[in-house]
């Protein structure tokens, strides 16, 4: 093996490194087993918060408000990207494509509070003139929820298909489908991937989101972060801790599967090739 | 006409020659007066085409000479500004692509990389709502044909060049269409296979008797593959010819100079009779004798052109030197093995390409750099041209 010179200077500024980055979330994870109820105070180890955490009706039904929503934000997000980024590729140079092109990415830059005040006026204001939405709920943090993440969607999803060979399509209808069905059969199963990665983005983007689920929630919609961080406000309960601790450990099983699987896939592709060429050696 | 006077890489037309299903005078493609416009730019240009059943028709062109808009024309993805497309005596020019008795073969071979191998070949046949039994039987037999049996369960990306090649062709041709349209389909594959792949189609397309239509940029592919050959230029198509016609009489110096290579001297008719004429070329020493009459009259411009392959050299004066001769220095010998290509530079100062077969072997050949020869030509080996 080759002996790489790693000087103690690039070892010690790579250790301040991840330990900037890490160890604020191991503290938390290890005071999450704390028996004490002062979070900064060792107390001998115990899983009691865990065993409180699942009892507070508080914080599990903002939990389920949160999955849902992101759930349903998601999915619409991704329906609607994908039609953003489809519109982008596809129509080619139409009129106002540059506005339309500037609008879609603009929530990517716009400040969350602006997004989260001016969809609270749009709402009061249709609620005055329309009567709907009536009053502040679950609909209307997916409402402000989709109108941002669909933006990702959009960029991820355009981006795959300028990547898509054209003729793809063009081959599908060659051999007999129609413009729909060659869409449906050949395209969205190739930019599949893309649409996977827009869904969990939107997905993880909307369980996060503070600001703009404050301005879009109502009194019956509390959402997962609007309750850490009113309680942390109040006091932090080593529950949050327990909380956070199984959220760091959902996220690790979701990244460490992911890559499992793709270097599964890889490897799997290496081989078969290796294979073909070496078939391919052999009959010539 | 002397075959064994070609350069070798045109001897391989002897491939069209031995065809088994001689092509049926039937059209089954006729493009009448079709024009495309893509904004202020004219891709095709008034073009008018018949192409027979049986028939392996290519579309010759260098980039952007509308080959390609003309193909999408006849698979549907375009449609002409103006003109008609009629396919098997229907009119096409309206014709969505899904419902064209048509298939194509991609230049970039467009495999759905999600799907195997047989689900590829099969994709068309589902579209028609085949039944289950008759689609696995028509893969297989599709697979068979283009030697892949072995390989129907792999993706695309499991598979080499040269096979996704075959894999689009089987695809192509598994709905048995009338006429089956092919975008440069050797335009991905090394020289070798090339070669050997040219063979294939030919043979296949002998088998299958099913019309093919080739587009592409290489005047050798073309020549070794089609029974006839459009030359096109600037959305126009300058001539419709064999192979054979398209080399020995080309209508004008781009064709000549396009397919194939030629040496053309501008010069004025001096003398027009009935049975010869005579052309003076101010490039050359003596004037050009030819043994018929040429298009023109006295005094009007013309070309005259030779093949590189049809002037003889030699250090000795040749028996008549008052006519079809020149007097030169050899500038540069090119060796191919098979044969040479001189490049003499003439008296006048031009350069003429001159072709010889190596035909003995010999230590030192016998004409070399920097000698002073003469080249000379036959009457009837002249190719007179008026554009």
């Amino acid at each position: 093996m080759k002996s790489v010179s790693r000087s103690p200077f690039l070892i010690t500024m790579l250790a301040f490194g991840f330990a900037f980055l890490y160890l604020p979330i191991l503290l938390l994870i290890l005071y999450s087993f704390n028996e004490s109820r002062l979070v900064t105070v060792w107390g001998g180890f115990s899983v009691k918060w865990y065993a409180e955490l699942f009892q507070d009706a508080q914080i599990l039904g903002a939990a389920k408000i949160s999955l849902t929503v992101a759930a349903i934000t998601a999915t619409l997000a991704t329906a609607l990207g994908t039609l953003a980024g489809l519109v982008l590729v596809r129509f080619g140079r139409f009129r106002g494509r540059t506005l339309f092109s500037g609008m879609i990415t603009a929530p990517l830059v716009m400040p969350e509070v602006v997004t989260g005040l001016s969809i609270l006026l749009l709402f009061v204001a249709l609620e005055q003139l329309i009567g709907w939405p009536a009053g502040r709920g679950v609909t209307t943090i997916t409402i402000a929820h989709v109108t941002f993440t669909m933006a990702y969607v959009a960029i991820i999803v355009q981006s795959r298909l300028t990547q898509l060979d054209g003729s793809m399509e063009e081959a599908a209808m060659d051999l007999g489908a129609r413009p729909a069905k060659a869409f449906l059969l050949v395209t969205l199963p190739i930019i599949a991937p893309a649409l996977v990665s827009g869904w969990l983005l939107a997905f993880t983007l909307s369980l996060d989101d503070l600001v703009i689920a404050s301005f879009a929630a109502g009194p019956d919609s509390t959402t997962l972060p609007m309750v850490v961080f009113s309680s942390v406000r109040l006091g932090v309960s080593p529950k949050i801790n327990a909380l956070a601790t199984l959220l760091v450990l959902g996220a690790t099983i979701i990244i460490i599967g992911a890559a499992w699987f793709m270097h599964r896939q890889d490897r799997d592709r290496d081989r078969a090739v290796a294979r073909a060429m070496a078939e391919q050696k052999d009959r010539e | 006409m002397s075959e064994s006077s070609l350069p070798a890489a045109h001897q391989q037309r002897s491939l069209q020659q031995k065809r088994i299903v001689p092509p049926n005078p039937e059209p089954v493609i006729v493009i009448d007066g079709v024009t495309k416009r893509f904004g202020d730019f004219t891709a095709v240009d008034d073009v008018s085409l018949t192409i027979d059943r049986g028939e392996l028709f290519s579309l010759l062109g260098g980039s952007g000479c509308g080959k390609t808009t003309l193909l999408r024309m006849l698979a549907g993805f375009e449609t002409p500004t103006k003109g008609r497309i009629l396919i098997d005596g229907q009119d096409m020019t309206d014709v969505p692509p899904y419902a064209r008795p048509v298939n194509m073969m991609f230049q970039s071979y467009a495999l759905f990389p999600h799907m195997t191998v047989e689900q590829n070949i099969a994709f068309g046949l589902k579209q028609d709502g085949m039944a289950r039994d008759a689609i696995r039987a028509r893969v297989a037999e599709m697979l068979d044909m283009v030697e892949l049996s072995a390989l129907g369960p792999r993706k695309p990306h499991q598979l080499s060049g040269g096979q996704r090649q075959r894999v689009a062709l089987a695809r192509a041709l598994a709905k048995r269409p009338k006429v089956l349209l092919l975008d440069e389909p050797l335009g991905a594959l090394d020289k070798k296979l090339r070669e050997r792949t040219q063979l294939e189609l030919v043979n296949l397309q002998c088998q299958l008797g099913i019309t093919f239509v080739v587009v592409t940029h290489d005047q050798e592919e073309a020549m070794t593959m089609s029974d006839r050959v459009a030359i096109m230029n600037q959305g126009r198509i300058l001539q419709v010819d064999s192979p054979h016609a398209m080399y020995e009489f080309p209508g004008t110096r781009f064709v000549a100079e396009f397919f194939g290579s030629i040496n053309a001297f501008e010069g004025t008719i001096a003398e027009d009779g009935l049975t010869h004429a005579v052309i003076s070329c101010p490039d050359l020493d003596a004037p050009v004798y030819v043994n018929h009459s040429v298009p023109g009259y006295e005094g009007s411009t013309v070309w005259a052109a030779l093949r590189p392959e049809k002037i003889t050299l030699s250090k000795q004066p040749p028996a008549d030197p008052a006519r079809n001769v020149a007097r030169g220095v050899v500038e540069d010998i090119v060796y191919l093995g098979g044969d040479s290509t001189y490049l003499v530079r003439l008296e006048s100062g031009r350069r003429i390409r001159v072709a010889l077969q190596n035909l003995t072997r010999a230590a030192e050949p016998e004409v070399t750099w920097d000698d002073a020869v003469w080249v000379s030509w036959r009457p009837e080996n002249v190719v007179v041209l008026t554009s």
